[in-house]
């Protein structure tokens, strides 16, 4: 069985819970943005980090972080889209943040080590995985759905970034699911 | 996720090798704390310690003696507590099939270790770079294969 996660929803549920279980007065803004009515105390903040922790959800302390994290939600957003938005990432990218390219551009190089340009190649490449392992499309669609002009394009970029082919990729990851259905069935036989 | 540092361990029989790796990880922009080992079995000692702190990720060399080092990988991807954590194997030299068991049986990254050292830093620093945004971007560690 395969699932897929809205992550919107998802992690906005969490969070929503959370904040109503520490009792905090707040208001959720954009993505991952939340307003609180009164300042909360060290002790508060502490409490809430460490539980929170505990779901994979980090509080961003500095402003930097911050707007580094919405650039890098901006591009999962962009290239997860279900439709293909029709404009180029960086016009995207610097609409959505309201900054310049070039100050954002600098900025995410700075903290996050990548440049966006290569951050959003990794994305893709991302997505194109999990494409091929739920199988449903062949890689002329799934080429198509990351606006590649082409499955050569796709393919060398898919080898630039993981040192492996798509088909190389899919053959890999079948036989670690092979491997690990027999191991589950070897194991139910002797429990 | 957003840290600080990334907890790396390299386990080879070589000393010199280690030495290189270290000083290389010093250089990087991306602050790495390293600890190494001289054998699978004193890793496997460290990690399987209740206190270990587990790291993102480890680096071994294909030919580590006393056990084949599939085995090693097979060992780690058995326990859960280690499915955050990147394999990262690397060689001189070993034939494609091998490359793929590897990745097969739960190892992340293969790296056919250059020589010169000019070189391997270039390589390195690329597989830390790229665990790095898997780390802090929440990737799915599962879908990470890299053959460099």
């Amino acid at each position: 069985m395969y699932v897929k996660f809205d992550f919107n929803t998802l992690c906005k549920k969490v969070l929503d819970e959370k904040l109503k279980e520490h009792g905090l007065k707040y208001r959720l803004l954009n993505f991952g943005e939340v307003e609180f009515y009164e300042p909360l105390t060290q002790e508060q903040h502490h409490l809430f980090k460490t539980h929170l922790g505990e779901y994979g959800i980090e509080i961003i302390e500095s402003q930097k972080t911050a707007l580094v994290q919405k650039i890098k939600d901006a591009i999962v957003e962009l290239v997860f889209s279900e439709e293909i938005i029709p404009v180029k990432a960086s016009i995207y990218i610097s609409e959505k943040l309201n900054h310049s390219y070039g100050y954002l551009s600098n900025l995410f190089s700075e903290v996050a080590f990548t440049s966006i340009e290569n951050f959003i190649i990794l994305q893709k490449i991302e997505h194109a995985k999990v494409l091929i392992i739920r199988n449903k499309q062949s890689l002329t669609e799934i080429a198509h759905k990351l606006n590649y002009s082409s499955v050569a394009h796709l393919s060398t970029q898919f080898k630039n970034t993981t040192g492996i082919t798509p088909s190389q990729f899919q053959k890999i990851l079948g036989k670690r699911r092979r491997a690990q259905n027999t191991a589950i069935n070897h194991k139910m036989q002797y429990e | 996720m957003n840290k600080e540092f990334l907890n790396v361990i390299v386990a080879d029989d070589n000393e010199n090798t280690l030495i290189f790796f270290k000083n290389i990880f010093k250089e990087l922009k991306i602050s790495i704390k390293v600890q190494c080992f001289n054998s699978g079995i004193s890793l496997m000692k460290y990690l399987n310690n209740e206190e270990a702190v587990i790291p993102e990720i480890v680096f071994m060399r294909y030919e580590i003696p006393e056990k084949n080092s599939v085995e090693w990988i097979e060992e780690i991807r058995d326990n859960q507590k280690f499915n955050n954590m990147v394999i990262a194997i690397y060689s001189e030299s070993i034939p494609e099939n091998e490359v793929e068991d590897i990745f097969v049986k739960g190892g992340n990254v293969y790296i056919k270790k250059p020589e010169a050292f000019d070189q391997l830093k270039k390589v390195l620093t690329e597989v830390i770079t790229i665990n790095w945004q898997y780390h802090t971007s929440g990737l799915n560690k599962e879908n990470f294969i890299l053959k460099v």
